[in-house]
């Protein structure tokens, strides 16, 4: 639903470059994987398209203008942690979002309004699938439970761009690919623009419709942290041919990913829909 | 249970056991008197209205300083959770204020007390102040650290809801801190009688702190005793009750434990 237009994007934390040069257009309804070695500033890029961090230079366009240097409701987020608040229960959670949107000074709305959030969001948990757990804690919800209410959540607040952070790294396989399923319905439901990041070549061809790959191009053995790293490789993928075995290898070489195997499987498995 | 209770056990019949030693070599010894001497002591000072006063001292003493030191530990908690929100939440506060308030954590608070009995008199307000200034350094310093450590991304995930700077306060931080806020104050409370004590036994006309300090003239065992026992009983019950408050606020930061 929004497009993001990233040109000429540097980062640096004191002298240490880590992102240069990061270059990307990713029109409306996109679903962008990225990947990449670990700490080469993956997380540190999404967090600039947040608005959590500002860039050291270059330019950020989401929808029409420059992005606003702080989150805002027209970007959601989930993490690979943190994603919920632990004092609430899984249906104020959710409840949350109507409560901070139209709550003003007490951030809670009260009466019939409270009444169609409430209903607006036992709607949301039981399409997410956590009607039985609504009034537990997120503490005592399993990983996978709290990435869908983080899930449920954030979508409640209708983002145009959906951010996230390794959503599903801390999760089983097996609730992984339920979660894949539901983000995939999700995304198609919605058409928002989707940036995620995720250590699993196998998750990035499979859901996304382009991977891109975060690395350095340029090294100072001297001075590791001399350049940063930049958008090396860039394929959009068809949906319905879907990629090849030898893409996946190429970028699970390029990533140095231990787990090739596994990622060729879990694309080649899926196969044509 | 039963583990738990051994060591009072165990006092308690080492003291009645030297206690019955030394009454039987001298009926007169004050030192360590006897159970039912101290009881009735005890007693009269709860039942029986003072000869000069007509008031019931133990009743007095017990009002006087509940009062001094609820006043004192409900303003530091006040402070604690304004100054230290506001410096654990806003940048630019605590740019200011931290290095202030871990200069101020460190000065003894006793040392203060003749200055504030100097500037303040010997009135009320010099103890409560000196309560209130003994304990709220530590708790401002201790909330602001629990808001600084708040995670970043539910920050992040607030603004993205659509939270302002106040409702976040109102509905993350605030009830995020609950429970450190309530543990403070249980921590608190035991500098918080120190202090009270300590004001009490140098200017005042009644309250517990006073009293012991009163009566030791006499060597008056029978009554120091007692009002030691009667403070730890009421700074139990504060304890035991602050952790009640916890649980009803916060239940999440209380998860029932699986059997
Ligand atoms: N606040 C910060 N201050 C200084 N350096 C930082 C900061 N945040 C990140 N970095 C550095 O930036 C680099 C990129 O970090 P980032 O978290 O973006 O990597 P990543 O690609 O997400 O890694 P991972 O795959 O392990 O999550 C790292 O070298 C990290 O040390
Ligand atoms: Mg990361």
């Amino acid at each position: 639903m929004s497009r993001i237009v990233v040109h000429g994007l540097e980062k640096s934390y004191g002298d240490a470059r880590v992102l240069e040069r990061v270059n990307v257009v990713a029109e409306a309804g996109e679903f962008l994987s990225l990947v990449g070695a670990s700490g080469c500033g993956k997380s540190t890029f999404l967090r600039i398209l947040l608005g959590q961090e500002q860039a050291s230079g270059g330019v950020v366009v989401v929808g029409d203008s420059p992005i606003v240097p702080q989150p805002t409701p027209e970007r959601g987020i989930v993490f690979q942690r943190y994603s919920v608040f632990p004092h609430l229960t899984a249906l104020q959670n959710v409840i949350l979002v109507e409560d901070f949107r139209s709550g003003g000074p007490f951030g809670r709305v009260f009466g019939v309004k409270r009444k169609r959030a409430r209903e607006e969001a036992e709607a949301m948990l039981e399409r997410v699938g956590l009607s039985h757990a609504r009034d537990l804690y997120p503490a005592s919800l399993s990983g996978g439970m709290q990435q869908r209410l983080a899930i449920a959540q954030t979508l409640l607040g209708r983002p145009r761009v959906l951010l996230l952070d390794e959503p599903f790294g801390a999760l089983d396989p097996g609730i992984r690919v339920e979660m894949h399923e539901l983000l995939t319905e999700i995304w198609t439901e919605h058409g928002m623009t989707v940036v995620m990041v995720t250590h699993d070549i196998g998750e990035a061809f499979k859901l996304g419709t382009r991977v891109l790959v975060f690395d350095k191009v340029r090294h100072d053995p001297q001075f590791p942290s001399a350049y940063g790293a930049t958008i090396t490789y860039d394929l959009k993928l068809d949906r319905k041919t879907r990629a090849s075995s030898q893409d996946v290898a190429k970028v699970a070489s390029m990533v140095g990913t231990a787990r090739l195997d596994t990622a060729v499987a879990t694309t080649a498995s899926q196969g044509r829909p | 249970m039963f583990l738990g209770a051994l060591p009072f056990l165990v006092v308690a019949v080492a003291y009645l056991v030297t206690s019955g030693e030394r009454l039987a070599a001298n009926p007169n010894d004050k030192l360590l008197p006897s159970a039912v001497h101290m009881w009735s002591a005890f007693l009269d000072l709860a039942t029986v209205p003072d000869r000069r006063s007509g008031d019931l001292i133990l009743w007095v003493d017990t009002y006087a300083s509940l009062i001094r030191l609820f006043i004192g530990v409900g303003a530091a908690t006040f402070i604690a959770l304004t100054l230290g929100i506001a410096i654990g939440f806003i940048p630019r506060v605590r740019a200011l204020l931290l290095p202030f308030v871990t200069v101020v954590c460190v000065i003894p608070p006793l040392a203060l007390l003749p200055i504030l009995f100097i500037a303040l008199g010997l009135g009320e307000t010099a103890k409560i102040t000196l309560i209130a200034t003994g304990v709220a350094p530590v708790m401002v310093r201790d909330i602001a650290n629990r808001v600084i450590d708040l995670p970043p991304e539910l920050v992040a995930k607030a603004q993205t809801l659509g939270g302002n700077s106040w409702t976040m306060v109102l509905r993350f931080v605030l009830p995020q801190v609950m429970p450190r806020l309530l543990t403070c104050v249980r921590l608190a409370l035991g500098p918080a009688w120190l202090f009270l004590i300590a004001a009490e036994a140098i200017a005042s006309t009644e309250g517990l702190g006073y009293r012991i300090f009163l009566v030791r003239r006499y060597l008056s065992m029978d009554v120091i005793l007692p009002y030691v026992a009667w403070i730890t009983l009421l700074a139990v019950m504060t304890d035991w009750l602050l952790v009640r408050l916890s649980h009803a606020v916060s239940p999440w930061a209380h998860p029932v434990e699986g059997k």
